[in-house]
């Protein structure tokens, strides 16, 4: 595994944000992390790229090992070198994901010049080849453009060409497409894909669309309230989701041909970290909460391809 | 796809740009004519500043003293394209320093945040409390009358403006998404506030220098015409009209054509200012568009 993650808890203050998460992803493989906002996708994404001290936060224990090494406890000097060089990231919104003033060209050079000592025309003749494969027409000519001259699709394959101009071997992509058209999505996530099963790159996606993780992702972490709710390869949790919230996020997803009104929301809110429940954190809007939810946090057992964190999981499985 | 700007910088679009607009080529054409009078003054006049002339003194504007003479019989137009000399090289000089300081401070300040930030704060909050004028006569009475000390003052005076801009700016652009995206690929602190806040803070703090321009040539003329400015026989357009006060009525055109020079050229600026402000159409990039 190149990324390996165990028991990732995360503190923010006297919070405790996130608890508890394991996944692993491998190269020439798309890890999907899952759940609603307000679940700590983001958040796993800034302690994975080592970028919690930003928001005043702090891995308090667990483990994220990359290739050998513990980002955990690495220090901020070794951490940045990384950045950008093994580690790329592609960030939420790509309408503000780029610098207003300056021009398309430099922005991506920058990074091959940083990280992999290419000269300025080295790495203007790399940003160019990026952008062809990135399907960009007129790649040299874009390079000119300022960011607001270009389309939103447009500008994500710019922010995503930055993220690979270090030749990473990993990349994390918050939320790549929701800010896109629904057509320009495809289009992005069919990119993603393709890159990653060429290039042999990890790809961690984070995102609340279940289309698009069965569509292109080969395991998933769902997580809720700050905890692993389920994680499992992408087939058998489609086919059987072992965990209430996962067959709920699955319930959610609009497909043609559906009766009017019959699109399944789940009712209730995320809590916020402050007003997180006892026992299993889900059980306030749980179908099938019983008792022991109430009170006992439930342990993370194997299940079919994965893991899973739920008292009835078995019943859930069979239904 | 739009079409694509040529290859040209920011700035000079926006300067050619405010050109463009009627009110930015007349108060630029002014600007440029005053600077070029003063650049070539030696040229454009056969008479000296400082070349005294008794019995021709209180002349009225004629063909031989376009503007008149002042007590001693000194050309007027040759001591108002002199006194531009000092009027605008001390102003430009003095908000240059002014803006460089405020930047790197306010930058700083916004950028590290914390116990700095706030001392900074709260030393450029403790001068920015007082007017601008105030500051720079304690400040002039501190470091004496002359050329030196005005620029000083003028600096100090108008730094709190400059810090408290930049320091502003840099804290709403420090929490945009390509700054996150910078760091995220690996960019240090100072790539980023070099590369990334500074460029994008520049814009608006270019303007507010341009027009605190128009308000430090008020305030050197002010200085000078209590006597704390550049000090006789250098001209400079608030010690012309100093020495005119006392003839007011019997040679009016000593006070008034460098009280003229001063409120045209400030009209000017400001009237520039606007039309950069346009130009460079700041709050649109505010933004983020």
């Amino acid at each position: 595994m190149l990324l390996d993650v165990k028991d990732l808890t995360v503190g923010i203050g006297i919070v405790e944000p996130l608890s508890g998460i394991s996944f692993a992803v491998d190269r020439g493989e798309i890890l999907g992390l899952v759940g609603e906002s307000g679940s700590g996708k983001s958040l796993t994404a800034l302690a994975v790229t080592g970028l919690l001290p930003l928001i005043g936060g702090r891995i308090t224990s667990g483990s994220v090992m990359f290739d050998g090494t513990d980002l955990a406890r690495l220090p901020e000097t070794k951490l940045r070198p990384l950045r950008g060089r093994r580690i790329g990231f592609i960030t939420q919104n790509p309408m503000t994901a780029l610098d207003p003033v300056q021009r398309i060209g430099p922005q991506v050079d920058v990074v091959a010049r940083m990280h992999l000592g290419l000269s300025a025309a080295a790495a203007r003749a790399k940003t160019v080849d990026l952008l062809t494969q990135l399907r960009i027409p007129e790649a040299a000519v874009i390079c000119d453009a300022y960011p607001h001259q270009l389309s939103g699709g447009m500008k994500q394959r710019i922010v995503i060409a930055m993220a690979l101009a270090g030749d990473p071997d990993l990349i994390v992509a918050d939320e790549p497409t929701t800010a896109l058209d629904v057509t320009v999505q495809a289009q992005i996530i069919h990119i993603l894909a393709t890159l990653v099963k060429e290039r042999g790159l990890a790809l961690i996606l984070i995102t609340h669309d279940m289309g698009v993780v069965a569509q292109i992702c080969d395991r998933v972490a769902v997580l809720y309230a700050g905890r692993l709710a389920e994680a499992r390869e992408v087939r058998p949790l489609f086919a059987a989701p072992a965990h209430p919230y996962t067959a709920a996020l699955i319930g959610c997803i609009p497909r043609a041909g559906i009766e009017p009104g019959a699109l399944k929301g789940i009712p209730g809110t995320v809590p916020g970290v402050a007003q997180y429940p006892t026992g299993c954190r889900f059980h306030p809007r749980c179908p099938k909460a019983t008792e022991i939810c109430l009170t006992a946090i439930p342990q993370i057992t194997p299940t079919p391809g994965g893991t899973v964190a739920c008292h009835h999981a078995l019943e859930v499985a069979i239904v | 796809m739009t079409t694509l700007a040529p290859r040209r910088a920011l700035k000079e679009t926006a300067i050619l740009r405010a050109l463009r607009s009627p009110t930015g080529i007349i108060a630029g054409v002014w600007l440029i004519a005053l600077v070029l009078m003063a650049i070539f003054a030696p040229i454009l006049t056969s008479y000296a500043f400082d070349a005294q002339n008794l019995p021709g003194a209180y002349a009225a504007p004629s063909a031989d003293h376009w503007l008149g003479t002042d007590e001693f019989g000194r050309d007027l137009l040759t001591r108002m394209m002199y006194g531009a000399r000092t009027s605008l090289s001390v102003s430009a000089i003095a908000i240059g320093i002014s803006v460089t300081a405020g930047m790197i401070l306010g930058a700083s300040a916004g950028y590290f945040g914390g116990r700095f930030d706030r001392a900074v704060t709260m030393v450029v909050d403790l001068t920015w409390s007082f007017p601008e004028i105030l500051v720079a006569l304690m400040l002039v009475a501190i470091i004496g009358p002359g050329v030196t000390g005005t620029m000083t003052a003028i600096a100090v005076a108008y730094l709190a403006q400059f810090t408290r801009l930049t320091r502003a700016q840099i804290m709403a652009i420090k929490g945009e998404t390509y700054v996150e995206a910078s760091r995220s690929l690996g960019a240090s602190d100072s790539y980023i506030v070099f590369h990334h806040l500074i460029p994008n803070a520049l814009a608006p703090v270019l303007v507010s220098a341009m027009l605190a321009t128009g308000d430090a040539i008020i305030l050197e003329a002010t200085l000078g015409f209590f006597g704390l400015g550049a000090q006789p026989p250098t001209p400079s357009w608030g010690g012309m009209m100093s020495s005119g006060t006392a003839q007011l009525f019997k040679a009016p055109w000593i006070i008034l054509f460098p009280g003229l020079a001063v409120a045209i050229t400030v009209i000017a600026i400001n009237l520039f200012g606007d039309a950069l402000i346009r130009a460079l159409d700041i709050r649109a990039k505010s933004r983020g568009t």
